[in-house]
């Protein structure tokens, strides 16, 4: 029996007869067995006949040999990975030309003259064993070296912080987040228009028992109330109270709250703040008003009040004019 | 927004070994029983898994909620595949419908990719066989196939079948195999259209006169016989889409370069034809200054003619 008759695929092992069949039909058991054992044998010796004619070589357990790559296909238990974008920095580098160097891990330190590590414990150029910065032409005096240092590395450090979260960002739209990063949205979303979608409550649900006759009548009230429900409705709230306590950069909130109150109160009061052509223009549409109620037949061309830019005494009765303080 | 990652370097590593791979290695099998078993399948799932011992997980507790084949019934299983990251699996289940069922199924993304349900009759476990210690097969070796039968091939629910048993006892995909390692076989004889013979036996290699030694086979684990009795297959989509390979893996030919042993790389060029006879001629070559030249110093006898003058108008 030629043995080309076999499918053999040596990346998995596997033979295959495609053309056996029983001589006759099976009677008992332990024939299959038989047969089946015979069979395997056979092909069992096909494949290793493929597979120690293949190159080895020796080593301490064996001979080893390469394998091809399996011919039957079999499906993937995961999808593809992606490939990630080149981040914001590696397409800078591509571009210029700027390849990657490792830095090594132990730095020679002039001032102590020995072999400091570049990070952690005692490492070299440490920002906080600066003892004395000289200062510059351009500094201003009274600012704080020191401080400026620190608040310099905290932007640096922020802007790091940003471009990675660029970074991430663009991978996530690719679909190539790195499996142990998420990305989380730190506060909801205001959704003005976009309304998240309700599920009928069960109270709703329960209201309706759709038989028959009161079917229509039935699907109209359950409309009715989920339009109701729906409406935008005034939050019941009407005050506003700040919190007691000020958290960080909550001090804000009380500070505007007053600066509003003074700024009426100032409003109403002080005689400097006057839109001036508002208030010409109220009295001549005024007087026009009167002048057409009296008779038409005078002319009304004639007086207009043009706006003066000279600061005039308030003249409408809205507010209650104080006089305190300054007259023309 | 904000970066969320794991603090713990072991986690993150986890993370990443479940991540998905260019090139995947084994999957990982679960094995896990419904409502009701028999004494029967009970054995023949402890037997899968100590077959398997290393890559699979094997669950104690009963699971009444899991139905592969019903629309709903399939939630459960998803979630463990997702939950283990196992991405084959073995369900059984007894009744009186079906005796001694078992589902084989596989994941693609930890959703059901395919389902064979085949029933187990006439099973020995590895205890029933007597053999010489010394054959056993070692856990987590590679194993031979041998696959008889041209029902394989014609019916459709056989072929399936054999695509499964290939997934779930392959193992990993090595390109380097020690030839000393080799000692199992699984056997599976198609006795009829829908009920196949499946066995597993040890190898011993015998001394022969070549580089080939001969093969015995002994059979030591279980055997049994697996009736086909449900099976469904994979959305066309879900298959295409499960069967791409990587596109690198795809080796590109690079035309008319040669590694020559002693010189190296060596690459062909081809020139082209140069057209002499098409080439546009400007005004201005270069060579025909000589040729201009060479008139003038024959020519110089007769007088070189005045410039004219622009006359005036006069």
């Amino acid at each position: 029996m030629a043995e080309t008759q076999y499918e053999v695929d040596l990346g998995n092992l596997l033979a295959f007869d495609a053309h056996h069949q029983f001589a006759s039909p099976p009677s008992s058991r332990e024939e299959i067995v038989k047969e089946a054992l015979e069979q395997g044998t056979k092909l069992v010796q096909a494949v290793a006949d493929a597979l120690f004619n293949l190159p080895s070589t020796e080593d301490l357990e064996g001979p080893i040999v390469k394998l091809p790559a399996p011919t039957s296909k079999l499906p993937r238990e995961k999808p593809l990975p992606k490939p990630r974008p080149p981040t914001k920095w590696e397409v800078f580098a591509q571009k210029k030309g700027i390849q990657k160097r490792n830095k090594e891990k132990l730095v020679f330190d002039e001032q102590t003259g020995s072999w400091k590590r570049r990070h952690g414990y005692d490492r070299v150029n440490d920002d906080n064993d600066i003892p004395i910065i000289e200062a510059k032409a351009t500094d201003e005096p009274g600012t704080d070296p020191f401080a400026e240092r620190r608040k310099e590395k905290k932007s640096k450090v922020e802007k790091q912080e940003k471009n990675r979260l660029h970074n991430l960002k663009q991978a996530q739209k690719a679909g190539a987040l790195p499996s142990h990063i998420q990305l989380a949205a730190t506060s909801l979303p205001i959704t003005g228009t976009q309304t998240m979608p309700k599920k009928v409550s069960k109270d709703l649900a329960t209201k309706c028992c759709w038989n028959g006759s009161n079917f229509n009548s039935q699907r109209w009230k359950i409309r009715q109330e989920i339009a109701w429900r729906k409406t935008p409705k005034h939050e019941k709230k009407y005050r506003k109270f700040l919190p007691a306590v000020e958290g960080s950069g909550m001090g804000d909130m009380e500070r505007q709250q007053t600066e509003k109150v003074l700024n009426k109160l100032i409003s109403k009061n002080s005689h400097e703040i006057l839109n001036v052509e508002k208030a010409v223009n109220m009295y001549n549409v005024k007087r026009e008003k009167r002048q057409r109620k009296q008779g038409g037949g005078q002319s009304s061309s004639s007086s207009k009040f043009k706006p003066n830019k000279k600061s005039f005494k308030k003249t409408s009765h809205k507010g209650s004019s104080s006089n305190k303080g300054k007259s023309k | 927004m904000r970066i969320k990652t794991q603090t713990k370097g072991r986690i993150r590593r986890e993370l990443d070994k479940r991540a998905p791979k260019l090139v995947e290695t084994g999957k990982k099998t679960l094995i896990l029983h419904g409502t009701k078993t028999s004494s029967v399948l009970n054995s023949v799932l402890t037997e899968i898994y100590h077959l398997k011992k290393g890559n699979s997980i094997k669950y104690s507790r009963k699971n009444d909620k899991i139905r592969p084949f019903e629309s709903g019934g399939e939630a459960s299983l998803e979630f463990f595949s997702l939950k283990t990251d196992c991405s084959l699996f073995v369900f059984g289940s007894h009744s009186k419908k079906r005796p001694n069922n078992l589902v084989l199924g596989r994941t693609y993304d930890h959703h059901i990719y395919d389902l064979v349900e085949v029933g187990i009759e006439n099973f020995r476990s590895m205890e029933s066989f007597s053999y010489d210690k010394k054959l056993a097969p070692q856990i987590g070796s590679k194993p031979f196939f041998a696959f008889i039968g041209e029902a394989f091939e014609s019916v459709d629910e056989l072929k399936h079948l054999k695509e499964v048993l290939l997934d779930l006892f392959r193992g990993e995909v090595v390109t380097n195999l020690n030839l000393a390692g080799l000692d199992r076989v699984y056997v599976c004889t198609a006795v009829s259209s829908n009920k196949i013979f499946f066995s597993h036996c040890a190898l011993r290699l015998k001394k022969s006169g070549t580089v080939v030694p001969r093969m015995e086979l002994v059979e030591v684990g279980p055997s049994m016989d697996m009736v086909v009795r449900r099976h469904r297959h994979p959305d066309d989509s879900l298959r295409k889409e499960a069967m791409k390979t990587a596109p690198e893996l795809t080796k590109k030919k690079v035309k008319n370069v040669v590694k020559d042993d002693i010189q190296g790389k060596l690459g062909k060029i081809y020139i082209p034809d140069q057209k002499v006879g098409d080439m546009p001629l400007t005004n201005n070559v270069k060579g025909l200054k000589e040729e201009r030249r060479e008139a003038k110093m024959k020519g110089e006898d007769s007088k070189p003619t005045p410039k004219k003058q622009k006359q005036d108008a006069e």
